[in-house]
């Protein structure tokens, strides 16, 4: 589905306004985009675009909170370039094309230096039009299937081999699993994500009669037979693990349903891609302890980092219970990054800003440094968590060093060539290194 | 030389066997304070075969996780009250909380706990936990404990305890890689005759037989497998009833509101979701005030969702509805409206994230029927569900409201010549069709996410309910929800849950088709327009 329907641009190119507009239709974006006065007084305006009502609202409004803080804070800190930093929020209330518009509203009329949204891929691929028209800078905080490398995004969540394939090789070596239950919300990101599993886990020898994909719809309740047959998959002699890519609300009916039939993690473990603190607060974790997720990052990470961001955050929230969790951690690295690239750039103009970024490192707060690779995506240190009794997780396994993001999978033939690389002189999204070509992405 | 002589002679004494299980328990002891789990594993494993008295106690600890470990390998059992006790001599210790930190376990530790408690356990007094103790030692097959067992077996009275040992040393006898063929053959039959998945998981995971004994194994598991096959139809047909409570006390509320006096309400899910809040806050007020009666909160909650969801019902009635009478269209647009509204109330008060409502301990967990697993709450629910259907039919039948209320939606003028006070009649009849729903509400808090949006995915189901049982009839209402359940959860394992859901609803679509108004209509000239 194209997001951008005719009448919604037209509605945005009437805000333009003539000059703005003829200058975007020839291309040369960069002048519209960048704050018309930029004097040293007027603030610079930053985007915060994450659902604040419907579905994802549960997940999104934390985000928007972190990025108050984290601007907050730099303002403290004397702001950026010498400009106090102002935070514009929309609420594109779930809904995948308002998140387009939305956008739009962000970059047009706003004129935000840069933007920090989205959750689902569904928002992020319906804006994604949106950014590289108007040629402005994108950063995505949630952990995703990848498949993608934008010039105007930049991806500081993980990309399938940072999260999922490093679960998968913990089950495969501490569990001996040998049997693999994947099972998802039935969208992009557990699609996709799947496809490179079932690639993945074929090419290190599973059978095909050992592999079950079972995808649900969202907010899927019901999970008695679902259940029940994993079980059945379960009993076939060997060591059966599941891979879940179940998004959202479903996790909680999910997980109570595995309690209660009595599946426990030292007999069929869970690893789940998307179950973090946040969603373990609405959930009595007795029954689910030791089931496992992948993340980049757990709120008991035990750095003094990472406490001084905990006790900030609940401060700032005025809320002891408050949790934090990776896509926070995300936006938390993304932001830095972002102060760090426009220093670095002495401008906010999105061309310089995204030049500049490539390269730039800060610290994350499982105790390193992140850096921005040329592909756009960060590099970061892959955790096992086990569920304790508490709701918090407790890391049993840690990558020895970063993990580089592979945006293009090579479990995919269609894209097992393909590179990302957004440095002169490649400067392309998509390079295929058999036919040294750039397949998609180009930017003069 | 002499130094030689004089390492060789230390090493000698090093290796040499010491007091046996002293020796062997102190190592074990100091395996579980370290951090890397393999190593914590192995001490549970030793421990459990050292024969220490203090190792079911430290084991139970760990198990707990009340079991913690100081910078210099001292192992600390945390009390109830927050004091610590030492681990090997039970005698209290007077430590800082801050020197301690708690042993951490993972999935494997945690197998090899449950191993070993089980084994421990085996000789306790209490014959449930004997059995769990079985049941333990059956899951870990470890060849280890067939010893153990062997001794249990020979103790134990309780023949249901007794025929578990059994099939927990036939899974231990099994895995071992001494025993003789016929011991093989004799530990198949008996998980033959045990026959659920576990005995299937132990019997599929052979490999390397004699051809005689793979034989077996593999009889045993066609035999198991076809056994499975009925129970598992059996299984569907429960969780089609599962589903259809659900949906029947999601459309109960509707079945009035919409059935009965035919306004489209879309804000009906909402009232749902606002009886999983009311849940939420009687758990949290009883927790604060009262907490003596918590076990009962629910049984507090399911009236209080009805007249609270009732009233608003009621207000919603007589601020927006009874301005639509006879206005279809707009009642739609005006409730949808209304539903949005009380979502984002919902979210602004209470927060977008997700409320944790406690599911009692007599709703949880599961009990085997055969090869049946059968789950408390859902088992509580469809029997709410009927509780709820009887006494609606009740007050609908017997109560001078509810013949008022049949009075007005059989013919209106009629009615209001009797001297019936039409619009108090609307009110309450929609007050309680919200209130039912309200109750239901109740009842999903346990079974679903209690969030702004809970109500949502139930509206849709509500409607189909309704429409496909027969506009205005309770028992087409009852009947249509046990259908759609039964027929999704026999689509489900077939088509998966998307386009198990996608051909119910095309079924019902040309269902509706060929019969317009459902499965029962209302017949004669009693519905007016």
């Amino acid at each position: 589905m194209n997001p951008i329907q005719p009448n919604l641009s037209r509605r945005g190119l009437a805000r333009l306004g003539a000059a703005a507009a003829t200058v975007a239709a020839m291309g040369v974006v960069k002048a519209a985009t960048s704050p018309a006065g930029a004097q040293s007084g007027e603030p610079i305006k930053v985007g915060i675009l994450h659902s604040l009502s419907g579905t994802m609202a549960i997940s999104e409004t934390t985000l928007k909170d972190v990025m108050l803080m984290l601007i907050e804070k730099q303002n403290k800190a004397g702001g950026l370039l010498g400009r106090k930093l102002e935070a514009v929020v929309v609420d594109p209330a779930s809904n995948w094309p308002l998140f387009a518009e939305k956008a739009r509203q962000l970059i047009s009329v706003d004129k935000c230096a840069a933007t920090f949204g989205c959750w689902t891929s569904v928002s992020r691929k319906s804006v994604l039009p949106v950014f590289e028209e108007l040629n402005s800078i994108l950063f995505y905080p949630v952990q995703y299937e990848g498949q993608e490398c934008s010039r105007n995004v930049f991806y500081t969540g993980a990309a399938p081999n940072q999260q999922a394939i490093p679960a998968v090789d913990y089950l495969w070596n501490e569990n001996k699993v040998k049997r693999w239950v994947l099972a998802g919300t039935d969208y992009v990101y557990p699609r996709t994500t799947n496809q490179i599993l079932e690639a993945y886990l074929k090419s290190r020898g599973v059978a095909t009669e050992d592999i079950m994909i079972n995808y649900t719809p969202f907010g899927h309740s019901d999970w008695q037979n679902i259940v029940a047959s994993i079980k059945k998959f379960g009993s076939a002699g060997k060591k059966t693990a599941v891979v879940s890519t179940i998004n959202g609300d479903a996790n909680v009916p999910f997980y109570k349903e595995l309690g209660n039939q009595g599946i426990k993690a030292t007999d069929i473990p869970v690893v789940a891609f998307s179950v973090g603190e946040e969603e373990l607060a609405g959930l009595d974790t007795k029954p689910l302890l030791g089931h496992l997720a992948a993340w980049n990052y757990f709120e008991s990470v035990d750095n003094a980092d990472n406490k001084a961001f905990i006790e900030e955050w609940k401060t700032f929230t005025k809320n002891p219970k408050r949790t934090t969790n990776d896509p926070m951690e995300a936006h938390y690295i993304g932001f830095n990054m972002w102060v760090k690239g426009v220093e670095k750039a002495s401008s906010i103009a999105p061309d310089d800003v995204i030049d500049a970024m490539i390269g730039v490192a800060v610290p994350n707060l499982s105790g390193g440094y992140s850096a921005m690779m040329p592909n756009h995506h960060i590099t970061k240190p892959v955790l096992i968590g086990e569920i304790q009794a508490d709701g918090q997780f407790n890391i049993v396994s840690q990558t020895p060093g970063l993990v580089v993001a592979q945006e293009w999978s090579p479990y995919v033939a269609d894209t097992k060539d393909l590179i990302g690389d957004w440095r002169s002189p490649l400067k392309c999204g998509a390079f295929n290194v058999q036919t040294k070509t750039c397949t998609a992405g180009k930017k003069a | 030389m002499t130094r030689c002589l004089a390492l060789l002679l230390l090493a000698v004494l090093w290796l040499s066997p010491g007091p046996g299980h002293a020796e062997a328990a102190d190592e074990a002891y100091a395996a579980l304070a370290t951090t890397n789990f393999d190593t914590i594993r192995n001490g549970v494993m030793a421990l459990s075969v050292s024969g220490d008295p203090r190792a079911q106690i430290v084991i139970t600890a760990l198990h707990d996780g009340k079991l913690y470990a100081r910078a210099d390998r001292a192992l600390f059992i945390k009390n109830a009250d927050g004091t610590f006790a030492d681990a090997l001599t039970g005698a209290a210790a007077d430590v800082p909380a801050t020197a301690l930190k708690a042993v951490r376990v993972n999935n494997a530790v945690r197998s090899a706990v449950d191993a070993a408690l089980g084994v421990l356990r085996l000789f306790a007094r209490d014959t449930s936990t004997r059995l769990a103790a079985a049941e333990a030692v059956f899951l870990a097959r470890d060849p280890a404990a067939v010893p153990a067992l062997d001794r249990a077996l020979a103790k134990e009275t309780d023949p249901t305890v007794k025929r578990r040992i059994e099939q927990a040393r036939a899974a231990a006898v099994l895995a071992s890689s001494d025993a003789s063929d016929a011991d093989r053959i004799d530990a198949i039959a008996t998980l033959r005759a045990r026959g659920d998945l576990e005995a299937r998981s132990t019997l599929g995971n052979l490999t390397g037989q004699t051809p005689a004994v793979a034989e077996a194994a593999a009889a045993a598991i066609t035999a198991i497998d076809r056994n499975l096959q009925l129970w598992s139809l059996l299984e569907s047909v429960y969780y089609g009833i599962s589903l259809g409570s659900v949906l029947l006390l999601a459309a109960a509320g509707l079945a009035i509101t919409f059935g009965v006096m035919g306004v489209i309400n879309m804000a009906h899910g909402e009232m749902v979701m606002i009886g999983a809040y009311v849940t939420f806050m009687v758990q949290q007020g009883i927790k604060a005030y009262l907490p003596a009666i918590y076990p009962a909160n629910l049984l507090i909650a399911i009236p209080l969702a009805f007249i609270v969801a009732g009233l608003i019902g009621i207000a919603i009635e007589r601020t927006l509805i009874r301005w639509l009478y006879g206005r279809p269209l707009e009642t739609l647009l005006a409730t949808w409206g209304l539903s949005l509204v009380l979502q984002q109330a919902v979210r602004s008060i209470f927060g977008a994230s997700n409320r944790d409502v406690d599911t009692p301990s007599w709703m949880s967990g599961a009990t085997e029927l055969g090869g049946l697993t059968l789950t408390w709450n859902r088992m509580y629910i469809i029997l709410f569900a009927f509780l709820v259907l009887a006494a609606l039919m009740a007050a609908l039948r017997f109560t001078s409201l509810g013949l008022r209320m049949r009075a007005v939606t059989q013919n209106r003028r009629m009615a209001a010549a009797m001297g019936i006070r039409t619009p108090w009649i609307d009110a309450l009849t929609f007050g309680l069709g919200s209130g039912v729903a309200g109750m239901a509400g109740v009842a999903l808090s346990q079974i679903d996410n209690v969030s702004p949006n809970l109500g949502q995915s139930y509206i849709i189901d509500s409607f189909m309910v309704v429409v496909f049982g027969g506009v205005g009839n309770l028992w087409g209402t009852t009947l249509g929800a046990l259908t759609l359940g039964i027929v999704n959860k026999f689509l489900e394992p077939v088509a998966g849950a998307v386009l198990g859901k996608i051909v119910v609803l095309i079924m019902l679509i040309l269902f509706i088709q060929r019969r317009p108004r459902g499965m029962f209509p209302l017949k004669g000239r009693a519905v007016e327009t």
